[in-house]
Formats: structure tokens, C-alpha cells, sequence
């Protein structure tokens, strides 16, 4: 009798421990892929495969529980690259460039035991499936830290009667004229004009993403349009390196350039997205839902800015970004507050923004109240692209 | 002074001489074992390179292994390797008369790229609006006018004035390209320059296979292309002007027409691939749709010794490195520029095997001997 009672008792237990099992995967058992638009030569595809492979060595994964395929286009590929993983035994698939997103659609759709997460897209919200997720941070507010360095670097030039003009001015090399870029360069914008009031920005885009020659160029052109500072959002070497050369103050993006630009490189913000992949794996391995739509922040650990390079920024700097930090994280700073600038010279009391995707782009969600402009907080991809005063589009 | 003695004096310790003609056997072992030796030089080269090999040695096997791991190891990828290939191959088909001809054309990317451009306009003006059969026609002949205009105004500009073909087609590979990023911010008011899948115009799915129906095409117009240029009127004229153009005015053969038509022929099947590509697999266009194929084409088509179906081969190897190169690179933890290496070594092998085939090497010792029997 007793040895019945025992051995019920070992099937109940096994059995339970089955269905735990059964919910989670077990670390040893967990297999990632990333799919990336270019190689590691594009600063931004780098800070994914750094912040990947960093993840899956915080939380023990070995070297054969990951796998990485670079130079995927945003066409069919990606969906063939997201369907192979998947057909490997893959547990999750991230894509990480804008253009992949309804690829990756396509293949969660077809494993829906296989988790797809896709960077910087804006669909997973309405699509609604269970397996595909969309993830962003509020980078906005790293690059206002950013702002707050190069603001206190125009000061400094401003005092010592280096400037170029009359008025401090940023150039900025933006790759396409669309909320992500514009929401980068206007909070940047506006934590410049935190610490240096009179400053003012001329943009120029260069419709691509990765694009050496022609940030390396527009650059240039923006230095001899007599521009005291430059700062870029797309992913090559090619400005900062021509600031380098010009001896112009540079401000970076997804990560240090301090290497290459020892002179010029003041600070960069970046995304680190090694607190997603963390947080991905953890709830992969409790069995838990991944969030449709997620934000990293500062708190998260997802917003991030690099060290401040003492060589050429600003004496004060550091205490100035400490400050802003502070009021950031309590609140008491919003990077789009509608009393920090301007539209057409009024105050932005009212903006309908493009928050639910659709072939058409029709407005369909009221994003301004108490006083600020809400980034991030109805998707986690950027949907300000407001043109504000002191901002100059040079080409579109 | 013997004549031993003066053939010893003037020898260099190697050189060249032209083959007057070399047997398939001799041919093809001198090819093998070029590519063997090309895969030795890998295996060399992954040694020094992959840190996973480095550390164990003994995965030097998984790392040949994973070539054909890349193309065979299931049938989704068994099936992209076909499909890769038949898209490959169809631009290397369609560069192929031109290049018989010795008219250089460098511009398949841009035919290409202008025949996915112009297939998807009409998708995004029409898709929806009319029924899915009369979207794909229109499409398809979008993508062929499309693809014949890029190659007919270089061909017009080389007979009308001799200007250079191969600067010409190039140059227009940068007009479609700027052309795709102008049509993007029309198309795509966001700013963000990302069309997005669209939901029409997709080709047919025949017994359950998305890929079957492209392998298919092609497979037809290898063969119809291999019957043009071998049996035909058409296919002589090419050849004749591409041997000597004052030959063939001599026979009465009008050079100019032959160039004008032959590069409507030529952009009309880059059209064709387009169209492939745009309706076939992305459905979409982005400035990278034709992905340097364009350019790969060309070694596909010369590797081949324009011979469509040599072609169908070669084009299936590039395909095969390619896809094996990308699994190294997922599986093995690198860059995928090493991969890049990789190829490029077996390529040049390959490549370097036509010269051992075209040229006979002589060394010092080798011609005494010679000498010594032309004495007794």
C-alpha cells in the first residue's frame, strides 16, 4: 500500500513539475537569434550585436544558444531568415530594422509557438498576435542629456568668442525626415536650449541609413555653413570622422566614437538594449508573456549616455547632466514641454499623431495635455514629428 | 656555340605560352583541382580566422560541412537556393546577348532595379483596385517596358555615337537607384522611406510552393534563350557583329539595328527579374532590392562562357557559396565580412583556373629537354 501511495505521489510530482516545465523553457534548452539590416561596420546594427551577445552572457546563455545573421535586407529575406530560425528550434527571433517589421509579421504568423520581437516597428499593437512584439525606449531623452552637453559646449564657445555666427548654431544629419529622426534631433534641440538659450539648428536628412560618403559630406557642408557643433542620426563613421579632421565639436549616437574622434567627441547617447534582452530571456524562462509594446527608460537601464570625453567638453558639464537626469527621472523635467518652444511662433496646445499605423497615415490619437507633448507613451516607437522654431530643414 | 647552350642562356626560369588547344579532360581536371585548392585555402584561412575553429580544431569538418548545410539542410532552404538561383540566373541570362555581342553592359543592377521599381508603382496605384490576374499583367509589362527603356538609351547613345557602353550602363544603375529613394518619399509620407509589404500583386502559389512557380520561368527561358542564340537568325547576327563589326556590315548585316534590339532584349529580361523579385518574393522596393546582383550577374555570365546553359551552373554555385557562407557566418559566431573572404577566395580559384586552361606554363628544366630533342 505504501509503496502505491509513494509511487502516486512521484507521478504527481513529476507530473507537476512537467507542466512547469511545460510553460517555461529551461535556461539550458533557451535559443536566440538576431537578424540585423548590416554588419557591425554600422555603429547602429553593432550596439544590437554588442548589447545581444552581453545579454546572453549576464544571464549564462553559452556561446551555442545564440546566433546572429547580419546583412539581412528588408525584404523577403528577413522573413526566410525569421522562418529558418524558427525551423532550427529557435525560441525567439528580434529583428532590429524599421523595414523588417512586416516580414516578421508574416513569420510569427506561421509559428505561433516561436516568439518574433522587432526594434523600432509600430505594428504589434494593432496586429494583435500573441508572438510578435514590438520594443523602443525613450531614447528622446537621451539625446536632451545629449543636448545639455553640447548646450554647455556652445556656452563655453560663445564666452571665449568662438563662434562661428552670430548665434550658436548645431548642424544636425538626419537620415530620413520621419518621427523617429525628428523626435531624436528635436529633444537633442531642446536640451541644447535648456542651458543655452539662443542656440539654433540647421538639419539636413540623407535618405539612408548607412550612408558614409554623404554624412562624411553633409557634414562638411553644414561645418562650412558656419555650424559651431554637428550631432547625426544615422549610423556611419563619416561625420564624426570629418569633425575630427575640422576640429569640430561632435556629439554621437548609439555609441562612444571617443577612439576615432579623441579631439571632438563630446559624449553619445544610445539605446542599450541589453535590458531588453535580459527581460526577454527571463520571461521566455518563467513562461511569462513578453509585452506587445515595450519602453525601455533611464530607470530601465535602456537609455543611456556615454562617458563625457573631459577633453573637450565643457568645465561643468557633468554636474549640468546630473541635474537634468535628476529632473528627468523625478519628473519635474518633460523633454516636449509645450512652454519650451514654439510652432510657427505659438505655443503647441493640441497635436493629433500618427500613434495606430495605417497605409493612409491618418492622425488618430490626441498626444498633447498637461503642458507636454506624450513620447513613447501611447507606442513605444517615437511619433513626434513636429517642426518647431530655431530648427531650419535644410532639404527633405 | 651549341644550340643547347644558347636555348640554356636565353630561358627564363618560367614562362607562358598560349595553348594552341587543351582536351575537356585536361580542362575540367585543371578546373577541379583548382576549386580544390580553393577549398584548401579556406580551410587555411578559417583556421586562422574563426576563434570556434581555432579553439577546436577538429571542426574544420562542421566548417565544409556548413557550406552545403547552408543550401540542403532543409527543404526551406533547398527551395531558396533554387528560387536565388533562377533570379540570379535570369539576370545573368538576360546581360548574356549583350555580352555575346561585346557590348558591355554593366547596367543590370539598374534594369533590374527599374523593373521592380515600375512592377511595384503599379501595385501601389492599381493593387486592389482591379482584379489580382489584370495587376499582375500590368505589372509584368511595366517591369518589361521599364527594364527595355534602361537598356535601349545606352544602346541608342552607343550606335547613333559610339559613346561607351560600359561607362553609360553604369552611370544609369545611379538614376535608378536615386529614382527608387525619389518615387519612396513620394510614396511614403511618413518621411520614413519604408513602403512596407504591400498587400497585391503576389505571383501565384502553385501546389502549396511560393518558389515553384519562379524556377519554372526561368528553367523556360534558359532554354528559349540557349535556342536564340544557337538557331537562330537573330542569335547569328549577334555573334557576327560581337566576332567584327566590319564583318558583319561586310554581309550585309545593319550593326546598329542589332545593338538597339539586342539591348531591348537584354533590359527586358532584367525587367523580367525584376518583376520576379517584386511580385516573386518582397512584394516591395527598397534601393537594395536587386542587392548587387546586377553585378554578380556579370561573373555568372563570363564564368559561364556565355552559354546559358554553362550559366545555369555557375549561377548555382555563386548561390551555394553565398547561402553556405551565410550559415558559417550564423553558425560559427562571425562577421559576415569573413564570409565575404571566404567567397572570394573560391572565386578567385575559379577564375584563376581559365588562365592555366588558356596558357601553358614552362619551366627552365622543361625546355632543355625540349632543346635536347629538337638537337637529336
Amino acid at each position: 500500500m505504501k509503496k502505491i501511495a509513494a509511487l502516486v505521489l512521484a507521478l504527481c510530482l513529476s507530473l507537476t513539475a512537467f507542466a512547469a516545465l511545460a510553460d517555461g523553457i529551461a535556461k539550458e534548452d533557451l535559443k536566440l537569434g538576431l537578424i540585423t539590416l548590416h554588419s557591425e561596420q554600422s555603429t547602429y546594427d553593432k550596439n544590437f550585436i554588442d548589447s545581444f551577445k552581453e545579454a546572453c552572457a549576464n544571464k549564462g546563455l553559452t556561446e551555442d544558444q545564440y546566433a546572429i545573421v547580419s546583412d539581412i535586407p528588408e525584404g523577403d529575406e528577413c522573413r526566410q531568415q525569421a522562418e529558418e530560425f524558427a525551423d532550427e528550434g529557435y525560441n525567439m527571433v528580434f529583428a532590429d530594422s524599421f523595414g523588417h517589421e512586416d516580414y516578421m509579421i508574416e513569420a510569427a504568423q506561421k509559428y505561433p509557438e516561436v516568439q518574433f520581437c522587432h526594434a523600432t516597428g509600430t505594428k504589434a499593437h494593432t496586429e494583435k498576435l500573441d508572438n510578435f512584439h514590438n520594443a523602443f525606449a525613450s531614447i528622446y531623452e537621451g539625446r536632451y542629456l545629449a543636448g545639455v552637453v553640447a548646450g554647455m559646449k556652445l556656452n563655453e564657445m560663445k564666452e571665449a568668442g568662438k563662434l562661428n555666427g552670430e548665434v550658436p548654431m548645431i548642424g544636425y544629419i538626419g537620415a530620413f525626415p520621419y518621427a523617429e529622426v525628428k523626435s531624436g534631433y528635436t529633444s537633442f534641440y531642446l536640451g541644447a536650449k535648456s542651458v543655452c538659450p539662443d542656440v539654433q539648428m540647421k538639419v539636413v536628412f540623407t535618405s539612408s541609413w548607412y550612408d558614409e560618403i554623404a554624412e562624411r559630406n553633409s557634414a562638411l557642408s553644414l561645418i562650412d555653413a558656419k555650424c559651431d557643433l554637428i550631432s547625426q542620426h544615422a549610423d556611419s563613421m563619416g561625420a564624426p570622422t570629418a569633425c575630427q579632421e575640422k576640429g569640430v565639436p561632435n556629439v554621437s549616437y548609439n555609441g562612444s566614437t571617443v577612439t576615432a574622434c579623441p579631439d571632438t567627441f563630446l559624449v553619445a547617447s544610445r539605446i542599450n538594449w541589453a535590458p531588453y534582452f535580459e527581460y526577454l530571456i527571463d520571461q521566455l524562462i518563467a513562461g511569462e508573456a513578453i509585452a506587445t509594446d515595450w519602453t525601455g527608460t533611464i530607470a530601465t537601464g535602456s537609455v543611456e549616455i556615454t562617458e563625457i570625453n573631459e577633453k573637450a567638453a565643457a568645465a561643468g558639464t557633468a554636474d549640468a547632466v546630473a541635474k537634468a537626469k535628476a529632473g528627468l527621472e523625478d519628473g519635474s523635467i518633460k523633454v516636449f514641454d509645450t512652454a519650451t518652444f514654439t510652432v510657427k511662433g505659438a505655443a503647441l496646445e493640441n497635436y493629433m499623431a500618427d500613434v495606430d499605423s495605417d497605409p493612409a497615415f491618418t492622425p488618430d490619437t490626441e498626444v498633447v495635455s498637461d503642458g507636454y507633448f506624450h513620447e513613447s507613451e501611447m507606442r513605444s516607437a517615437p511619433y513626434f514629428d513636429v517642426d518647431i522654431d530655431g530648427i531650419e530643414i535644410l532639404n527633405n | 656555340m651549341s644550340n643547347l647552350a644558347r636555348a640554356e642562356g636565353r630561358e627564363p626560369l618560367i614562362h607562358l605560352s598560349k595553348r594552341a588547344g587543351i582536351s575537356r579532360g585536361k580542362a575540367w581536371s585543371i578546373r577541379i583541382i583548382a576549386v580544390l585548392l580553393g577549398i584548401l585555402v579556406c580551410g587555411i584561412a578559417a583556421f586562422l580566422l574563426i576563434e570556434k575553429v581555432q579553439n577546436n580544431p577538429e571542426k574544420i569538418g562542421e566548417f565544409y560541412g556548413t557550406f552545403i548545410k547552408g543550401s540542403f539542410s532543409t527543404s526551406r532552404k533547398f527551395w531558396k537556393f533554387l528560387k536565388n538561383t533562377a533570379v540570379l540566373l535570369c539576370i545573368s541570362l538576360a546581360l548574356t546577348p549583350a555580352f555575346r555581342m561585346r557590348f558591355w553592359n554593366t547596367g543590370g543592377e539598374g534594369q533590374t532595379l527599374v523593373g521592380v521599381l515600375s512592377a511595384i508603382a503599379v501595385n501601389f496605384y492599381l493593387g486592389g483596385k482591379i482584379p489580382e490576374g489584370i495587376l499582375l499583367i500590368l505589372m509584368l509589362l511595366a517591369a518589361l517596358a521599364a527594364g527595355a527603356l534602361w537598356g535601349v538609351i545606352p544602346a541608342i547613345f552607343r550606335a547613333k555615337w559610339g559613346t561607351n557602353e560600359t561607362l553609360f550602363t553604369l552611370m544609369m544603375n545611379y538614376i535608378a537607384t536615386y529614382l527608387v529613394s525619389y518615387f519612396l518619399v513620394i510614396w511614403v509620407p511618413s518621411g520614413s522611406s519604408t513602403l512596407g509589404k504591400l498587400k497585391n500583386g503576389r505571383l501565384p502559389i502553385i501546389a502549396d510552393n511560393e518558389n515553384i512557380l519562379i524556377v519554372l520561368i526561368v528553367v523556360a527561358l534558359t532554354a528559349a534563350l540557349y535556342i536564340y542564340l544557337q538557331y537562330t537568325k537573330h542569335g547569328y547576327e549577334i555573334s557576327v557583329v560581337g566576332e567584327s563589326v566590319r564583318t558583319a556590315r561586310y554581309i550585309g548585316i545593319n550593326e546598329r539595328k542589332v545593338i538597339i534590339r539586342t539591348m531591348i532584349l537584354s533590359g527586358m529580361l532584367c525587367g523580367l527579374a525584376g518583376y520576379l523579385i517584386a511580385a516573386g518574393s518582397d512584394q516591395t522596393v527598397t534601393t537594395n532590392s536587386v542587392g548587387g546582383q546586377g553585378f554578380t550577374g556579370i561573373m555568372v555570365a563570363w564564368l559561364g562562357k556565355f552559354n546559358p546553359l554553362a550559366m545555369l551552373l555557375t549561377s548555382a554555385l555563386i548561390q551555394l557559396l553565398n547561402q553556405g557562407a551565410m550559415q558559417i557566418s550564423k553558425d560559427f559566431g562571425v562577421n559576415s565580412s569573413l564570409t565575404s573572404v571566404i567567397i572570394g577566395i573560391i572565386l578567385f580559384f575559379i577564375i584563376g583556373s581559365e588562365f592555366f586552361i588558356n596558357y601553358e606554363v614552362h619551366f627552365r628544366g622543361h625546355a632543355k629537354k625540349a632543346a635536347r630533342r629538337a638537337i637529336k
